[in-house]
């Protein structure tokens, strides 16, 4: 009989969550996020894409105390706790938005719609909110 | 094929909860199987006992509660965005200290786990959202 | 690999469908669905752009969308192909992934 530690892992699947929303004005970002964490802890491939105005929920000096509401920018850190490192940005709304690599909290792979595309094509389940 | 439903939205504000509803029936006539339907964001709103819509209109929430129990589909509502909006069955209540219950026929309060669990098993997983 | 994208808000109220000819591979199905159904429609002011993407992608449109909103399919830009319900489920299960722009 396998040992606990031999036995065979469940199923993996490449799970992608496409980020299009700002932060706070939806509730999107962050009820994505809560099922990124899930997905993690379930041992699953997971893939992040930030695209539009999704990239607005990895802007550095998030301060909400104004409007009332919990800033959990910080949470985006505590993936890589999580085994989640694949955050991808897309350039051209990083641009359109006047941003830079260097305007976001954590480190991303910023990439070209072409790119992007080619990441979605791979996926085996893809989740929008 | 093995069908996972993602609903978003909730009754009446958004089409979603129609169309996934319209989707689920065409699919289950084609011979398919719905493994699950997941209830998540404002979604979990089509969980609720308490909707009164206009007799000349359709019933969203029965609509969804007839489907499980003629079809035996899991009706999953995230327990965290239903803590958030007020939806609640008794044992949410008893722990969260609520005077009441409103969770609707057919519909069960669970983890985000089961989203995931779904994705895992399904051939497809299907959102339907804003 | 074969993808559905289904968009089911209109080009003129948000860029969901512009998101996705941007983003969607070439050889992809685009469903229109909802109130995305008007980008379906010919002499539109989006018609050209749709129009130009037809070599890269496969078009259809939700015909009770259509017809909830008195669209008539006889107006549709040339190449869409209408679907039913039934229609959606068979795009769903014969394209090998599914991805709803939201």
């Amino acid at each position: 009989m396998a040992e606990p530690w031999e036995e065979e892992e469940g199923p993996v699947k490449k799970f992608m969550f496409v980020n299009r929303k700002a932060p706070y004005g939806t509730v999107y970002a962050l009820e994505s996020l809560e099922v990124v964490l899930i997905s993690a802890a379930f041992d699953q491939d997971v893939t992040l894409v930030f695209t539009d105005d999704g990239v607005l929920q990895l802007k550095k000096g998030q301060s909400t105390d104004g409007i009332g509401m919990k800033n959990f920018s910080p949470t985006y850190r505590a993936l890589e706790g999580y085994d989640v490192e694949k955050l991808f940005v897309d350039k051209e709304s990083l641009d359109a938005r006047g941003l830079t690599e260097d305007d976001l909290l954590v480190d991303v792979q910023v990439v070209s719609k072409a790119e992007l595309a080619d990441l979605m094509d791979e996926q085996e389940v893809v989740m929008s909110f | 094929m093995k069908f996972g439903i993602l609903v978003t939205e909730g009754p009446y504000q958004h089409q979603a909860s129609d169309t996934a509803l319209q989707f689920c029936r065409a699919a289950l006539e084609k011979g398919h199987e719905i493994m699950r339907v997941f209830f998540y964001n404002d979604g979990v709103n089509n969980a609720t006992r308490y909707t009164t819509p206009p007799q000349d209109d359709r019933n969203v929430v029965d609509s969804w509660s007839a489907l499980a129990k003629d079809h035996n589909i899991d009706l999953v509502v995230c327990v965290a965005a239903a803590q958030r909006r007020g939806i609640v069955d008794e044992g949410e209540a008893q722990r969260n200290g609520k005077d009441g219950n409103n969770i609707a026929d057919g519909f069960r309060i669970s983890g985000l786990g089961q989203l995931v669990e779904a994705g895992i098993q399904c051939d497809r997983v299907v959102t339907f959202g804003d | 690999m074969t993808m559905l994208h289904n968009v089911n808000k209109s080009p003129f109220e948000r860029n969901a469908l512009e998101a996705c000819m941007s983003l969607a591979k070439k050889g992809s199905k685009i469903l229109l669905t909802e109130d995305a159904v008007i980008g379906a429609m010919d002499n539109t002011a989006v018609a050209d752009t749709i129009k130009g993407a037809m070599n890269d992608f496969s078009f259809y449109v939700l015909g009770p969308d259509l017809q909830a909103r008195g669209l008539d399919e006889g107006k549709l830009i040339s190449g869409f192909t209408v679907v039913g319900y039934d229609g959606f489920v068979d795009l769903v299960a014969e394209t090998d992934n599914v991805q709803s722009w939201v």
